[in-house]
């Protein structure tokens, strides 16, 4: 298990390093110059710009830059922040635990619902329950996360006034107020994230438990004398698994993309909301940072549904 | 099997041409046809909806801010007075288009990609597989927002503000979207090449592309067509989430999704203004992945319905 893992973590460099060099190629290809103002300054004598020019190194071979980049960013030193004024790091780790925070609820929540429906549907194939989870799992995945947004401030917050629809930091309130106001604040984003997931995971798990169902282990399992919900939960679930586990792995980027959309509805201070205001205060440095955090938290993501696969199917971790 | 024995209904059945057939088990999923009469009026009122409903979408009317619906107006105005109804419709031809367009986009870059793959034996066949898994591990969203930052400038200043956004979002949703297609093309053609009909031809001296063109493709033909319908559906949703996020077409420019970043802030006083564009995106998307739905029961040719 443990050689597997080291075997997944050098799989795992290689894709951070291709990632790396396609946010790089984006940049770089990008028309724009960050020294274009100092040409232009009628104030500034040209030898000044080209000598800053030749200190940050633009005019080194692309490779050269590539390397300077990635070395920089490696070390952690990932610029500084041109509107707020403060290291893009910092900034960025302030934001982090609030983000995975509603993405980690919403993804307990989508499992939580899936799995069960999605089992209890596969073992009633075309039944009554199993064509009305279908169909509101299709209706699920195709209301986008920002109108289910909206339709639940519209019924939860504007028309009953149960649920605060500004999400806020600083709650005036201690102890176990506190603590659910915090709760409270977080229903709405978290619910939205987490039935849009839930609805695809839903399907997915529904098809995956109809392809391990049929097996000939099952039924020996059944003819053993074992009771129905053993050989659901022990026999079949666990093998049904290992294809959602890949599934969730894979939908990683997809809840990214939710999690910036709810916390721009919610206005959630997290590192998506981070990102949209920094791109309409052209703000580079931070923009490139959080386009590339997320990119870590991918392939991070990517390697833990691996060890995962390894521990649900031992035969993958001795190939 | 229905082919084995010749009685008479399977023997008559095989007379259907193989789109007749199609759509005799497209037929069958009640859900789908609804869904693509749903699709086709939406698409007939966006094309025609402006000779039949005469106001303008920049036609202000301080008179009536933020009234819902009547008969005036019947899907209300907005903060300026506009025609909601006005707006949606020539908002739905750009979403409608970037979906169709980013779909082309992707299924031809994904069907290239996935036939290069799965024809050569070597290190190329590697390579692109590589190259699609890291795209898959992308975040999209965050690389879409990205893109559309760095490059909206250089292209608006190239083809208009409208033309080089569409340009950019059809090509970046598009270029972002190929990999499923990939990978599904790249399997349906390591399987199709070892068949017999395939060798057969490349016994008769059939070229590569011949054998490709004429043999392979056309049988892996049918996942595509399934994959490109949901293409069509995920680009809708994607082109209104950047115009939800004020990072999509100009501000003047009302698409679904930016009429409902316009309506957010609005939703205690006018909910109409939101609900009306949310629930076009949503009968699009929903409609189009019935129809991708009952495309994949149709075209299973090992389904038996």
């Amino acid at each position: 298990m443990g050689q597997y893992i080291l075997r997944r973590l050098m799989i795992a460099v290689p894709s951070l390093l291709g990632i790396s060099l396609v946010l790089f190629i984006v940049l770089a290809l990008a028309p724009g110059d960050p020294f274009s103002e100092l040409a232009t300054n009628p104030n500034v004598p040209p030898e000044v710009g080209l000598a800053l020019r030749a200190k940050f190194g633009l005019d080194d071979p692309i490779y050269l830059r590539y390397l300077h980049w990635l070395v920089a960013m490696a070390q952690g030193d990932w610029g500084f922040s041109f509107t707020s004024r403060v290291n893009v790091d910092t900034l960025i780790l302030q934001r982090l635990p609030t983000t995975l925070y509603v993405i980690g609820s919403a993804q307990v929540l989508a499992l939580l619902i899936a799995i069960p429906v999605g089992v209890y549907a596969a073992t009633r194939p075309y039944s009554i329950f199993d064509q009305i989870a279908n169909t509101f799992a299709f209706i699920g995945f195709s209301l986008p996360t920002f109108f289910t947004g909206l339709l639940f401030i519209l019924i939860f917050s504007v028309k009953l006034d149960w649920l605060p629809f500004v999400y806020t930091t600083d709650i005036q309130a201690t102890g176990v107020h506190w603590l659910i106001e915090e709760l409270r604040q977080g229903i709405m984003p978290v619910m939205v994230l987490g039935l849009f997931q839930a609805a695809s995971l839903t399907r997915f798990v529904r098809s995956a438990m109809l392809d391990v169902i049929r097996l000939d282990y099952v039924t020996t399992a059944r003819a053993k004398g074992l009771g129905q919900a053993r050989v659901i939960v022990k026999h079949a679930m666990r093998n049904a698994m290992i294809p959602v586990v890949t599934l969730v792995a894979l939908q990683i980027p997809a809840v990214f993309g939710g999690a910036i959309v709810t916390e721009q509805i919610f206005r959630i201070p997290g590192i998506g909301s981070l990102l949209i205001t920094s791109i309409l205060a052209n703000d580079t440095p931070v923009v490139m940072a959080v386009t590339f955090v997320f990119a870590c938290l991918v392939v991070l993501f990517n390697l833990v549904a691996d060890v995962l696969y390894g521990w649900l199917d031992p035969r993958i971790s001795l190939r | 099997m229905a082919g084995s024995t010749l009685v008479f209904p399977s023997a008559e059945r095989r007379a259907y041409s193989p789109w007749r057939e199609t759509w005799r088990r497209y037929r069958r999923h009640k859900l789908a046809v609804v869904s693509a009469v749903l699709l086709l009026i939406l698409i007939a009122a966006v094309v025609l909806g402006p000779f039949v409903w005469r106001i303008s979408i920049n036609d202000i009317d301080f008179n009536s801010r933020l009234e819902g619906p009547s008969l005036a107006h019947p899907f209300g105005t907005d903060d300026l007075g506009q025609d909601i109804l006005a707006r949606m419709i020539y908002g739905g031809r750009i979403s409608l288009a970037v979906g169709l367009m980013a779909m082309t986009v992707s299924v031809t870059v994904g069907t290239l990609i996935g036939a290069l793959a799965g024809m050569s034996r070597g290190a190329l066949g590697h390579a692109l597989m590589w190259l699609t898994d890291l795209f898959l591990s992308l975040p999209q969203l965050p690389l879409l927002l990205l893109l559309i930052y760095l490059f909206r400038d250089g292209l608006k200043a190239v083809f208009g503000p409208e033309g080089g956004i569409f340009i950019l979002i059809v090509l970046v949703i598009g270029g972002l979207r190929w990999m499923p297609v990939a990978r599904l093309v790249r399997a349906q053609f390591l399987s199709l090449r070892e068949k017999e009909f395939v060798e057969a031809a490349r016994a008769l001296g059939a070229s590569q592309a011949r054998q490709v063109l004429r043999h392979i493709l056309p049988n892996a033909v049918g996942p595509v067509i399934i994959a490109g319908t949901i293409d069509v559906a995920a680009a809708i949703i994607a082109e209104s989430t950047l115009s939800f996020l004020g990072l999509g077409f100009p501000p003047d420019t009302p698409t679904w999704g930016r009429l409902l970043y316009d309506a957010k802030d609005y939703l205690d006083i006018a909910a109409h203004w939101a609900l009306f564009p949310g629930g076009a995106i949503f009968i699009a998307v929903v409609s189009i992945n019935f129809i991708g739905d009952g495309l994949r029961d149709a075209l299973d040719a090992r389904k038996v319905i």
